[in-house]
């Protein structure tokens, strides 16, 4: 048995568009997911999240490079040969069909006796938690439980890996935040690798034991939940992946890792610094994360000063956006833990921010 | 009929014009022929005067000759109809994956034979299919053959005929269906290892089979009872149901039988329709 349950080495897919040209949807991806993993393609809507699932099921084929499953190269091998099952973004149920006939449709296609599938269905729409449902067809379900259908029907094949895309997508936020734990509890169960196409990076950082985020075609990063929130490597990360502050400057030093920064031409700021090869006077994005910044009513040693320019409550924090030089602002949230010191901000306060140098990022413009 | 029920509730002066209509057209044109089927023939067509009641027509129905032709017709009427459905299912969902802007100008090409009067293309076909026609002159010409076929004047000429004559009224409602079809359910069924023909005949035939249905009878019906391609295209040699009929009320003058026919052939039709509709339905259950 191979290391990974799928592999993607330098894979591409070009679409003919209407003009004769070619676009690549998907462009020279590689990536290796672990078995068992939980695994999450991230990215903006058209970036090819999409078209990576679908090369990986089999309906399309790569222009380029090699998809392995199970450490066995697929080649041309149908859909219906690999061992990988798909939840449609649609659901895709059989609408002629009643959810024992859905669920069961995969096991009579490999041609289980009749007494197995009975249990097989009943155990997976109880997985799902949909039993005494075999009888209803998918018109007289709900959008959530047409979901679960979408999910059994899947899971009963025993797949090596199953792909899901965008499957909460037209579930209502509550039903969502429920559906994202039970998906979680449900591959924990079955132990099944998960490859998750979602454009909600929320719902990615929750679920998820690595992310790789998509721009464009290409992968820009690749890690765990926390690696890509702390450490973005690239501006566009920065700023899809949750709320950052992003300043313009100019690189003045680096030493032990940490760099000097120069914002606005007066602003001297300090931040860990993110590659090595960096040149002094390079024009640089320096970011920070609007929790990591402190409030304070004195002048600190290295805080930087600013003004209250507009301020909004939100329950459980109060965002702040502060200038802090003629053409800067930082957005800083505060949480209202009922500390009188940093509650009692108000519009126009003069302030001192701070933040842990380690913690802002120095990003390549 | 749908319009018509639903326009029900705003009161009846509004179905009047419809209702006029049916009776004026349909009904008391039935009931005619109902009558005449049912009284002696006169001399020179019409029917006897003083009216003489008489069963006699619909006796003769039963006539091996007269039974062997209305077999023969529905058994052409069949072939015609599978010819149709399985030459119309794939170009319907050809067209259904065309482009959508350059969707409505291929159906426009389905539809244009439309614009050529049926006679008109019926004898073209039988100018194409002559022994001195394109068709043979290609066949001699590229030595496939050593003397002109004979392609008219037989089942094989009226059957083909009837095909081009039909094909269109089979394209159009399998079109329909196969439209409204959702293809990621064939990816569906060959993610959970149907493979092509397995996810055809599971997935997409009983979902398309509205428009197959519909196809079936739009050209059996009319087929059944044709009768200017069997003269045209059958040269005299190829009778059918409409065949017949026509030379009661021509040459022959015997309108009543031509009338006993005319309804036979309608109650025949009726009844294999609410029959084949029935069946039909039944196999559109859940499984
Ligand atoms: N069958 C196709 N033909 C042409 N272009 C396509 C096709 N499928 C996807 N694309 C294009 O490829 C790009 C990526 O699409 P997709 O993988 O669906 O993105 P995502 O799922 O991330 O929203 C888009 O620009 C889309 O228009
Ligand atoms: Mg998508």
């Amino acid at each position: 048995m191979s290391d990974y349950a799928v592999e993607l080495i330098g894979v591409s897919k070009s679409f003919p568009t209407s003009k004769g040209e070619q676009i690549a949807a998907v462009d020279r991806i590689s990536l290796s997911i672990k078995h068992g993993e939980f695994f999450s393609l991230l990215g903006p809507s058209g970036c090819g999240k999409t078209t990576t699932l679908r090369m990986i099921a089999g309906f399309e084929l790569p222009t380029e490079g090699e998809i392995r499953i199970l450490g066995e190269s697929m080649g041309e091998t149908p859909p219906y040969q690999r061992r990988v099952n798909i939840v449609f973004q649609n659901y895709a149920l059989f609408p002629h069909m009643t959810v024992y006939g859905n669920v069961a449709f995969g096991l009579e296609m490999d041609k289980i006796p009749s007494p197995e599938i009975r249990e097989r269905v009943t155990e997976a729409l109880r997985l799902v938690r949909l039993p005494g449902m075999e009888d209803r067809r998918p018109k007289q379900l709900s959008g959530g439980q047409q979901q679960r259908v979408a999910l059994a029907r899947a899971l009963v094949k025993r797949p090596a890996v199953l792909l899901l895309d965008e499957p909460l997508g037209a579930l209502d936020l509550k039903l969502r935040k429920e559906m994202q734990l039970e998906l979680k509890h449900i591959q924990a169960e079955v132990g099944i690798t998960f490859i998750y196409v979602t454009h909600d990076q929320e719902e990615a950082l929750t679920m998820s034991d690595r992310i790789a985020v998509m721009s464009e075609g290409q992968v820009l990063q690749l890690g765990t939940a926390a690696e890509i929130y702390e450490s973005p490597l690239s501006r566009f990360v920065a700023d899809f992946i949750g709320e950052t502050n992003f300043l313009d400057g100019e690189l003045e030093t680096v030493r032990d890792g940490l760099a000097t920064v120069l914002v606005d031409g007066t602003l001297r700021l300090s931040a860990g610094s993110a590659a090595s090869d960096l040149r002094r006077g390079q024009p640089i994005i320096l970011t920070v994360r609007p929790e990591k910044i402190s409030l304070h009513s004195r002048q600190l040693d290295g805080a930087v000063a600013g003004q209250i320019e507009e301020l909004v409550y939100i329950g459980t924090d109060t965002r702040y956006q502060v200038r802090v030089s003629e053409g800067s602002r930082l957005v800083v949230r505060v949480q209202n833990s009922g500390s009188a010191d940093q509650a009692g901000f108000r519009q126009g306060d003069r302030v001192y921010l701070t933040w842990d140098p380690a913690v802002a990022r120095i990003l390549v413009r | 009929m749908s319009v018509r029920t639903e326009r029900r509730s705003r009161g009846p002066l509004i179905v009047l014009p419809a209702a006029l209509w049916l009776i004026l057209f349909f009904t008391l044109p039935l009931l005619i022929v109902v009558a005449i089927s049912l009284v002696e023939r006169g001399r020179a067509g019409g029917v006897k005067l003083p009216l003489v009641f008489t069963l006699e027509y619909y006796q003769r129905l039963v006539d091996p000759l007269y039974l062997g032709i209305f077999w023969s017709s529905i058994r052409i009427g069949l072939i015609v109809t599978g010819a149709c459905v399985l030459v119309g299912y794939p170009m319907a969902l050809f067209i259904s994956r065309v482009a959508p802007g350059r969707r409505n100008a291929v159906l426009l090409l389905v539809m244009i034979p439309f614009w050529t009067n049926f006679l008109v293309r019926t004898y073209a076909m039988k100018l194409l299919l002559s022994a001195e026609g394109v068709v043979n002159n290609l066949l001699v010409g590229a030595r496939l053959v050593d003397a002109p076929l004979n392609l008219l004047f037989n089942n094989f000429a009226v059957i083909l005929g009837l095909v081009y004559g039909y094909l269109p009224f089979a394209v159009l409602p399998m079109y329909t269906s196969i439209e409204k079809f959702d293809l990621t359910l064939v990816e569906a069924a060959a993610d959970l290892g149907a493979n092509l023909r397995r996810a055809f005949l599971r997935i997409m035939l009983p979902l398309t089979a509205p428009g197959i249905v519909a196809s079936v009878i739009l050209v059996f019906v009319p087929v059944v009872g044709a009768f200017i391609t069997p003269d045209i295209m059958g040269g005299g040699k190829v009778e059918m149901i409409g065949t017949l009929i026509n030379r009661q009320f021509g040459v022959a003058r015997n309108w009543p039988f031509g009338s006993a026919m005319s309804l036979a052939l309608m109650a025949m039709v009726v009844v294999g329709v609410v029959y084949y509709l029935r069946t039909s339905q039944e196999g559109e259950r859940p499984l």
